[in-house]
This record gives structure tokens, C-alpha cells and sequence, in this order.
């Protein structure tokens, strides 16, 4: 026990200890931070009115940044399948990082969903035994289960084997191996229920269609390790950690097949609903070509789509994929562009317009974007410290000594 | 809320522990019935007043009897010191073979919208620019119109397609068969007819199936209830309802005193808080005591009919078994207890 608390410390203490860069940017995130903070205030204070959310629009930016952060959470398993399925040496060396990275992931799907609620002080309602927990009625209890869930795994799996490693002692090869081949199914499921979360409800047409659940994972498993590449990249820059440019290379390849798959789903979406133009379509078609000119997501939606098709053409070239140079570009192409798609550019037109037909345009509250960026920074911040720890571990400068040897 | 009150709200909070303490003074006042004489409690005591007590009570339909006793009593009291005057709290559970339907005659209905205001009175509704909510929108379609396309794509009507955004109820574009804001000279249209939309207290509602927290639920009467104070806001049995029938308390809900309605139920009408849902419950603190619900009583047409279904001599029967009755999306198996007929 008193090893583990030495653990935390000294785990801590890695992942706080930098230069002037690594200060500045703790610093320049900690700005954030302090904004969120006032933003969550005053939404506490004077209620969910400090946002531009209405009776028509009742769902916006929080729980867009939700879904897609999800997404982000369960990629870490493109990191972990390889490594343990295919025995992927060189991913296999890094499957901690990505796990650090579902860990900052959930934490922020956490702060989006606690931002989007209207009464977060009652937040206990939802627990089991002292709330009522309307499971397994009620979609939302799911997620409950997979996300707290999934961050547990993540943490059990990813401190687990740092603690070994720490201690400098074998691994429990059986226990650690089921954590990790649970945690792979169990990732699946958090965006498989997310999608059941707002797939599920027919009032709601845009988003009440069976090919949700395996576009929210395809898009999740583009823009996920298009971000752990570039974390990677980061890594390799900053630390003397090495990671291996197959790793790289395996990555951008999942990257690309996945992204291609997602393209031909938003396709056959796309197809299957404006080839009829039902009024069930109303919501698509008001996100690609407006509506009366309502038309505030046409330009976003286009742009999402250039940045997918675009990078997935340049990705299928073997030569542009295997670039390290242009790599790092492509990938914040795919992630902005799944960013959109997935985020406010499948929130809104779900909403919009309502189950009556009313048309109301959203445009996120300067409240809305403080506490957003906030909770994106807190990310940040966390998986910043969570790397720089995990890598001291990796690279064995930090290690438990006994207190006589130090 | 409008500016003013979010200051009194801001030095309020400061405050909070010297009101704790004056808690009791105020319940002694309150019960000689002085509460009257309390010189415009501020709307910031709203959030202030709610006692420790009802932050941790039960859901209510899993409280014992003495349990929602307790707290009717506290809620009577806060709301008789908040408001200014004697505010009674009904806890009347379902009456045994009872199950309420309601129909309304859409021949007969002139669209003069006395009911979505009646409604906002009697149901205690916030009122004003900033949040104003109505459980009834009335919905005006156009006769011998047989082209959607022509308005979809001409913009309909005239001055709307802008945006406006807010909080508020703005107009922003509608499409489909109907649109609810329509402001003509008078009312019936020549051109127009009207289908009042509110919550249709469906026999399988999807916004109780999907609340998280079983803060809503169909009582054994039919009508579906929430308990404002288990609410905890994530917004799913909006996103879930197929008919728009409920509405968000975005911020502190504007309610004055002298507008307000002291006879009130548990899971009706009581002032709501920030944060919380709500929706239409066919006026139960009136349905449950035997009375019409507001919108049936101020019909100057006689187009709302409400009764029960389990009986054959009610009206509601009698309109189901001799009009031409539909309802809406019942494609969706959500069986709504709400009928449309024409004579």
C-alpha cells in the first residue's frame, strides 16, 4: 500500500515536472480552465437560459462534444487490438498511452454530460441504490453502465501495468490479459450505446436508422487514432520515447479503411433518405442544403465532407500515407472533419427541424463555447499529465526505490 | 429571469446562510398566516427557500404516505412565503377505475387560442419575454392547400425563415401540415382551420421509457406526471416525445405572485424550478377533485371534451363511438389517449 501511494506521487511528480514549454502550456490550458470554470457558474447560477438551447432546439453543443468524445474514448482499442490480437510489437510497446488517452476521454465525456444536464446538483438521482436508476428501460442508464465502466477498465488496465512496471515486477499475465480483452469489447460498447442513445427515438428521423451504431465506430475509428497518431508524434518529439514509425504506419492504415467505410455509410445515409425526400428527410437536407435560408450547418457540412474525401484520398496513397510530413496534416483534416460531422452536424439536424416542423437555427452561446473549450483544455491537461507520467514509468526514470537505497 | 433579478440572485447567494437561520421565523410567520404581510418576497428566494429536506427527499411515487405528507407540508410552506399567500399543495392519488381521454372537435375549434392561455394561468406556467411556455400550441393549416412543396420552398409565411434564436418561443420557419404562430385580426380564418396540439398522455409514452431517473411516469389514471424535484434535466423525454409536448425550464421560471394560482398539485401545477420538464397533465389538481381542466372549462366553442374511458355513459365515449375519430402518428404505437373528431 505504501508502494502504490509512493506510485501515485512519483507519478504525479513526472507527469508535473517540465520545462518553460511544458510550464507555458499547462499555462495557456489552465486559462482555459479558469474560463470554463466561470462558465459553469454562471450556468449554475441562472440555469441552461445562459445557453442559446430553446424548447426547439434542446439539445446542442454539450451533448455533440458527448457523442464525438466518446468516439475518442473507445479509439484507444485501435491501439490495444492490434497489440494483443495481432500481436503488433511495436503498438504493443505504447498500448499504455492509449489507454492514458481513453482515461482524458471519458473524463471530458463526463464534463459534457454533466454541463448539458439541467440539474447537475442532482446528479445522485442516477445512481443505483440511493437514485433510481430506470435500468434497462432507459438508454441513458446504459451509457451509465459502459462509460464509468469503460473508465474503469482503462484505469485498472493502463495503472495496473505501470504499477508493475513502477515495481519492477512480472504481470499477472491472466488477470491483466482478460482486463485488456474485456476493455476491447467493452470500447465497442460505449459507442455502439451512445449511438442507442439518440438512435432510438422515432420521433426524431434524422437520426432513427439502424446504420448509427456502426457509423458512430467507423467515425470513431478514424478521428480516434487520427488524434493518437498525432499524440504519438507529439510524444516522440517532446520525450525521449521511442515509438516506432510501424506503429505509425498501422495506425494510419486503420485510420484510412475506417474513414473510407464511414464515407460510404454517410453515402448510403444520404441516398436512402433524399432519393424518397420523405419529410423524414427534413433534417438532412436542411444540414446539406438549408432550409429557406435557414442554412447556418450548409457550410460546415461541406466543409466536413472535403476534409473526409479529401483525406481519404490522399491517404489511400500509399506514398502521401507513409509521409511522416504530410501525415500529421491529414489527420487534423479527418479529425476537424469528423469533428463536425459527427458533433453538431448530426445534433442538430436531428432536432431540427421539431417533431411539429419548426425550423429554429442554433448558434452556441458565448457560455456554451467557454464551457466547451474549458472541458476540451481540462483533456488537455489531464492526458498531459497522464503521458508524462506514463512515459517516465515506460522509460524506467521513474521506478520504486526502497527508502534506504534513495 | 430579467437582469434585475439575476443581481438580487447574485447577493442573494450570499445571504444563504443568514436565511438558513431566519428559516424559522419566516415558518411561524407563515403559519399565523403574516406571510401576506412580508413585503414582496424577491423572486431570489426561490432557489434560497428550498430547505435541505427537499433536496434529499424520495422520488415521490416511492414515498410512504407520511413521507409526501412531509413533504407537501414543506412545499406549502415555501411556496405560501414565496408567493405571498395561503398555497395549497394537493397529493390526490388516481381514483380506482378511472382513466382519463380527452377529444377535441377540430370542426369546431376557431383557433382563438383561449385555451393555450387559460392553460399558462391555471398551470402556472412562466410567463414574460425571457421564457414564456405554453403546454398548448394551437396549429393553423391552410384550406384547400395540396401542394406542401410551394410553401417549402417559397418560405412560409411572410416574415418568418429569420432568425431569431433566444430562449423564448420566436418564430423561426415552420414546415410540415400546420404552423402555431399566426397572429389574423380574428379568429375563425376563412382560409384556415385549427388543430390544437398538447401532451396526449400516450398509454405508452416514449419520454417515460427513456427518462433515466423514473422522474416521469403514467399514473394508473392515464395522465403522465413528473416529479419536479427528482428531474434531473438531461432533456431525453424532449428529444423523445413525437408531438413537442414538452417544455423546458431554462432558467428560474417567471411566475408573479399576483398571477400565480395557490391551488396546486404535487405533480401538476406547483411552481416549478429551473432546470426541470414539463408538460400538459390534463389539469390534474381540477381532473382528480372532479372538475373540468381550464382549456375544456374557457372553450368558447365546446370543441374539448374530457372524460373517462373506462366509462360507457362519459362523453368521451360517446364521441369515440358515434364521431370520426383519429389521432396522431399512431404509427409510432405510443397509443394516445388524445382524439381528434369531426361531427
Amino acid at each position: 500500500m505504501k508502494r502504490f501511494t509512493q506510485f501515485i506521487i512519483d507519478f504525479l511528480r513526472a507527469g508535473f515536472t517540465g520545462g518553460a514549454m511544458f510550464w507555458a502550456w499547462m499555462l495557456f490550458l489552465s486559462f482555459f480552465i479558469v474560463l470554463w470554470g466561470y462558465g459553469e457558474y454562471v450556468q449554475l447560477r441562472d440555469g441552461m437560459i445562459v445557453t442559446n438551447l430553446t424548447d426547439q432546439v434542446s439539445w446542442g453543443l454539450f451533448l455533440a462534444s458527448f457523442v464525438f468524445m466518446v468516439g475518442v474514448a473507445a479509439a484507444a482499442v485501435t491501439v490495444v487490438f492490434p497489440a494483443y490480437v495481432y500481436h503488433h510489437h511495436e503498438l504493443h510497446k505504447v498500448v499504455v498511452l492509449g489507454e492514458m488517452l481513453a482515461i482524458a476521454a471519458v473524463v471530458m465525456c463526463l464534463l459534457f454530460v454533466t454541463a448539458h444536464m439541467g440539474r447537475p446538483d442532482r446528479l445522485w438521482h442516477i445512481f443505483p441504490v440511493i437514485g433510481i436508476f430506470n435500468w434497462p428501460n432507459a438508454m441513458l442508464t446504459w451509457d451509465v453502465i459502459v462509460l464509468s465502466g469503460y473508465l474503469v477498465l482503462n484505469l485498472l488496465g493502463g495503472f495496473y501495468f505501470l504499477y508493475k512496471k513502477y515495481s519492477d515486477r512480472p504481470l499477472n499475465k491472466p488477470f491483466y490479459l482478460t482486463v485488456v480483452f474485456v476493455a476491447i469489447v467493452w470500447a465497442l460498447s460505449i459507442h455502439t450505446v451512445t449511438a442507442f442513445l439518440i438512435n432510438t427515438m422515432p420521433a426524431r428521423p434524422m437520426w432513427f436508422h439502424s446504420v448509427m451504431p456502426i457509423k458512430f465506430i467507423t467515425t470513431a475509428f478514424a478521428a480516434g487514432p487520427a488524434l493518437i497518431i498525432i499524440v504519438f508524434m507529439l510524444v516522440r518529439k517532446f520525450t525521449p520515447m521511442k515509438i516506432a514509425d510501424e506503429a505509425l504506419h498501422m495506425l494510419s492504415q486503420i485510420v484510412t479503411w475506417c474513414l473510407g467505410i464511414a464515407l460510404f455509410l454517410t453515402l448510403s445515409e444520404v441516398v436512402t433518405e433524399l432519393y424518397p425526400s420523405t419529410e423524414h428527410s427534413f433534417g438532412l437536407q436542411y444540414l446539406m442544403f438549408g432550409h429557406n435560408g435557414l442554412s447556418g450547418l450548409v457550410p460546415f457540412f461541406w466543409t466536413a465532407m472535403a476534409l473526409m474525401l479529401g483525406s481519404f484520398l490522399l491517404l489511400l496513397i500509399p506514398r502521401v500515407r507513409r509521409n511522416l510530413a504530410i501525415l500529421p496534416f491529414l489527420c487534423i483534416a479527418v479529425f476537424v472533419g469528423i469533428w463536425i460531422e459527427k458533433g453538431m452536424g448530426l445534433m442538430l439536424p436531428g432536432v431540427i427541424p421539431t417533431p411539429i416542423g419548426e425550423f429554429t437555427e442554433y448558434v452556441p452561446s458565448s457560455i456554451e463555447l467557454m464551457i466547451v473549450t474549458g472541458v476540451w483544455a481540462i483533456g488537455f491537461f489531464v492526458l498531459t499529465v497522464l503521458i508524462k507520467g506514463a512515459v517516465g514509468v515506460l522509460l524506467g526514470e521513474v521506478r520504486y526505490q526502497e527508502k534506504a537505497a534513495s | 429571469m430579467s437582469k434585475d433579478d439575476s443581481k438580487i440572485d447574485e447577493t442573494g447567494s450570499v445571504s444563504r446562510r443568514d436565511f438558513l437561520r431566519k428559516a424559522g421565523t419566516y415558518t411561524a410567520a407563515s403559519l399565523s398566516g403574516a406571510a401576506m404581510l412580508l413585503s414582496d418576497p424577491k423572486p431570489a428566494q426561490a432557489t434560497q427557500n428550498v430547505t435541505w429536506a427537499e433536496h434529499f427527499q424520495k422520488n415521490y411515487r416511492l414515498m410512504t404516505e407520511e413521507e409526501k405528507q412531509e413533504a407537501i407540508d414543506r412545499l406549502e410552506k415555501r411556496y405560501s412565503e414565496e408567493f405571498g399567500k395561503t398555497v395549497t399543495v394537493d397529493g390526490s392519488p388516481a381514483i380506482d377505475g378511472v382513466l382519463f381521454g380527452y377529444a377535441l372537435n377540430i370542426q369546431k375549434c376557431i383557433g382563438c387560442r383561449r385555451c393555450a392561455k387559460a392553460c399558462v394561468q391555471e398551470n402556472n406556467q412562466s410567463r414574460g419575454p425571457e421564457q414564456e411556455i405554453e403546454w398548448i400550441r394551437v396549429l393553423r393549416l391552410e384550406k384547400g392547400e395540396f401542394d406542401v412543396n410551394d410553401r417549402d420552398n417559397a418560405g412560409y409565411p411572410e416574415g418568418f425563415g429569420v432568425q431569431v434564436g433566444g430562449n423564448a418561443y420566436k418564430p423561426a420557419g415552420v414546415v410540415l401540415e400546420g404552423q402555431h404562430y399566426y397572429t389574423p385580426e380574428q379568429v375563425p380564418e376563412k382560409d384556415a382551420f385549427y388543430m390544437p396540439m398538447q401532451c396526449m398522455q400516450c398509454e405508452k409514452p416514449p419520454c417515460v421509457k427513456v427518462c433515466p431517473v423514473r422522474t416521469t411516469y403514467r399514473d394508473p389514471d392515464g395522465i403522465v406526471v413528473i416529479d419536479y424535484n427528482w428531474c434531473i434535466g438531461c432533456r431525453m423525454c424532449i428529444g423523445a416525445c413525437p408531438y413537442w409536448a414538452r417544455r423546458f425550464n431554462w432558467g428560474e421560471p417567471n411566475l408573479p405572485n399576483e398571477q400565480m394560482n395557490p391551488v396546486t398539485h404535487y405533480l401538476g401545477n406547483r411552481p416549478r424550478m429551473k432546470g426541470v420538464a414539463e408538460k400538459c397533465t390534463f389539469c390534474i389538481q381540477r381532473t382528480r377533485k372532479g372538475r373540468w381542466t381550464a382549456c375544456v372549462e374557457v372553450c368558447p366553442v365546446g370543441a374539448r371534451k374530457l372524460g373517462n374511458l373506462l366509462d360507457p355513459e362519459s362523453d368521451i365515449r360517446k364521441v369515440l363511438q358515434t364521431k370520426k375519430v383519429f389521432r396522431l402518428r399512431t404509427d409510432l404505437n405510443t397509443y394516445p389517449k388524445f382524439f381528434y373528431f369531426m361531427d
